[in-house]
């Protein structure tokens, strides 16, 4: 067992645990934040293990990748604003460094964002987000409609307005979560590829987890990493049991021919009639549409209503994509919170720890929740960007108090 | 209010704002809304929520006390509504149904005759119907005919802010009805809200115009005193409107210069 200075949280383990004990960190999820935080665990000298039937696959197999910290910004979001921007800026070192262990590209493509207006209703909503995003900072610039179809050419004769900006770029999140797997592979993670049935608590301590097929797994840490099912773990104590849920998401995929290449620039996006649409166009030639938002539990139907609304949307603010192939329809489930915000870091269980409930912030979020991570397996505690979220913050007392 | 309550299809309401979820930007914002708005019937749309998710908006209400009125939104027929009315009851063990049926995507507006053919079915079905309709005085009468336990005339298209846009038809449906009115979209603002009640509405229906607004909570409470306000307003009965002044303090037995008899 592999001991590094930087375990100064060594659990104080009774001599039955210690015999058991397989790794220093054990990470429940194989999705992208759970890869990631396997990665950066393993990278400080944890021996570290993941327990996935899948790793790789989750929300990142279906989500389409747009790191939109300023297009993403909506009103009472500004603490998490803070770390969308915070893990924006750490992603050019971020594909970097992952580019380099695994010699795969991840799809990181610095393109900007536009986002539009397709009525007088649309613009007058966008110019307040304008408004919003200057009040906090932010950069972007108000472009008339003209000036929109000049940049993205494809774009509907009817856009009225929109925003530029330049720094809201995207990832393939496929190619992230592939290169995290072999990230992981290269730094000595070991992966259990099976379902992780139940947490075991021994002493109001977290020790491990049973695994489908009834192994122990035990380690001094325990991340919980499962996106939106985050919240069916049995043997998790109800008082941590993070408050997560699923919300479904339809996208879908179209492909550009080379004869019509680029077709779009830029991601291009826009409020059609109080539902959002977006496209993102990848270097590959793949068109990314999305998403709906709906709160249907576990299901992952791909319905016709859904691919219906989607392409009625994209075809309203970009009329061509009619002629394109489309290639795939897929559902997948974000991890909701109450607030929108991930719950990252120790709760009040020891040994437990959360990196979950990301929402539609998950790719995005990925570097600095790994950094996060890893900084909370070594001190037990959030580094300062990451205090406001605390898995704590949801416990009882703390919602009373809001009500109050 | 406890010596006015709100009686909607048998049961007894103190609060007279009915909530709806549609745009709110997060749960825990829409629980504080909720909240602060001291609803305790809230609208859900049944074609959006899975009644089994747990953790998904009607856990929020539960934990909160809140009764649910299942709503049929996104129905354009009236096979597609009453299909839906009948999974909700099943699924959420309700009787109580908010029909939506929906001429077209653009302005939302409901189609009268789809409307009142789903009401007839699900009213002979048992349901509690509460129907969104046009601000038609004579759809809402038809409406209240077939058994409808309310009517809700909408003051402008869902989600516009813009308001009673005909203040008199609200009038002439209050004046007819037997059954409780209630303003169904439109509201922006609190002085929307305040109007309806003063109009005689029974109660108001809102979503949007919280759940959109800047600081949800806020506008949450301050349509919670909007109603209140207005309601107590109505049943003071205002005053007459004049078209000159008349002074409010009192003149009766004051001092007088009678300008025909010096004071001396």
């Amino acid at each position: 067992m592999s001991r590094t200075p930087e375990t100064s949280v060594t659990p104080d383990t009774t001599d039955a645990a210690d015999t058991r004990r397989t790794s220093d960190v054990l990470v429940v999820g194989g999705g992208i934040i759970g890869l990631v935080t396997a990665w950066r665990a393993a990278q400080r000298g944890f021996t570290t293990a993941l327990v996935d039937p899948e790793p790789g696959g989750g929300a990142a197999q279906v989500a389409a990748g747009m790191l939109a910290a300023v297009t993403e910004l909506h009103y009472g979001e500004q603490t998490l604003l803070g770390l969308n921007l915070a893990s924006a800026r750490r992603y050019p070192d971020f594909a970097a460094e992952l580019t380099e262990a695994t010699g795969q590209d991840i799809g990181y493509r610095r393109c900007g964002a536009l986002a539009v207006a397709l009525d007088a209703d649309d613009r007058a909503h966008l110019r307040e987000v304008h408004a919003l995003q200057r009040r906090s900072g932010l950069e972007s610039e108000w472009l008339s409609g003209r000036e929109c179809r000049r940049l993205e050419p494809m774009l509907a004769p009817g856009v009225r307005g929109g925003l530029r900006v330049d720094s809201d770029h995207q990832v393939d999140p496929r190619r992230l979560a592939a290169a995290l797997v072999t990230a992981c592979e290269r730094a000595g993670v070991t992966f259990h590829r099976t379902w992780a049935d139940r947490l075991t608590v021994v002493r109001d301590r977290a020790t491990g987890v049973v695994t489908a097929d009834g192994t122990e797994l035990s380690a001094g840490q325990v991340v919980l990493a499962g996106g939106s099912l985050s919240g069916r773990l049995t043997g998790v104590p109800d008082d941590v049991l993070p408050p997560v849920r699923p919300v479904k998401g339809q996208v879908l995929r179209l492909t550009v021919p080379k004869r019509y290449a680029p077709f779009l620039s830029r991601s291009v996006r826009a409020v059609v009639r109080g539902s959002h649409i977006y496209l993102v166009p990848r270097e590959s030639g793949e068109l990314v549409v999305g998403a709906t938002s709906e709160e249907l539990g576990w299901d992952t139907t791909v319905t016709a209503g859904g691919v219906y609304e989607l392409l009625r949307d994209a075809h309203e603010l970009v009329p061509g994509i009619t002629e394109l192939p489309l290639t795939e329809t897929r559902a997948g489930l974000r991890p909701g919170s109450p607030d929108n915000a991930p719950l990252l870091g120790p709760t009040a269980l020891p040994g437990l720890l959360l990196a979950t409930g990301h929402y539609r912030n998950g790719v995005l979020l990925t570097p600095v929740t790994g950094d996060v991570m890893a900084h909370a397996l070594a001190t037990g505690e959030l580094p300062d960007e990451a205090r406001p979220f605390t898995p704590r913050r949801f416990g009882a007392a703390a919602l009373s108090e809001q009500r109050a | 209010m406890a010596d006015d309550p709100f009686v909607l299809g048998g049961t007894s309401f103190t609060s007279r704002l009915i909530m709806g979820t549609g745009g709110a930007p997060s749960l825990d914002v829409l629980e504080r809304s909720l909240v602060a708005s001291g609803t305790e019937l809230t609208t859900v749309a049944m074609r959006r929520v899975n009644p089994r998710a747990h953790g998904s908006v009607l856990s929020v209400l539960e934990r909160l006390g809140i009764r649910v009125l299942p709503n049929t939104a996104g129905c354009f027929t009236a096979g597609e509504a009453v299909l839906t009315a009948r999974l909700a009851r099943e699924a959420l063990g309700t009787d109580l149904v908010k029909l939506e049926v929906i001429a077209d995507e653009r302005t939302l507006l409901p189609d009268p005759i789809e409307l009142l053919d789903a009401a007839e079915t699900l009213v002979d079905d048992g349901f509690t119907v509460l129907p969104y309709t046009n601000d038609d005085p004579v759809l809402a009468r038809k409406l209240e005919d077939v058994g409808c336990a309310a009517v809700m005339p909408l003051g402008s298209p869902i989600g516009s802010g813009l308001g009673i846009r005909n203040p008199h038809n609200f009038q002439l449906i209050v004046e007819h009805a037997r059954v409780p009115v209630i303003l169904d979209a439109g509201a922006g603002t609190a002085s929307d809200a305040a109007l309806a009640m003063e109009l005689g509405c029974a109660g108001v229906m809102l979503a949007s115009a919280v759940t959109r607004a800047q600081e949800p909570v806020l506008m949450a409470e301050g349509m919670r005193h909007a109603v209140e306000a207005g309601r107590l307003a109505y049943r003071a009965g205002r005053i007459p409107r004049r078209h000159f002044a008349e002074a409010s303090s009192p003149v009766e037995g004051v001092a007088r210069l009678d300008p025909e008899r010096p004071a001396f």
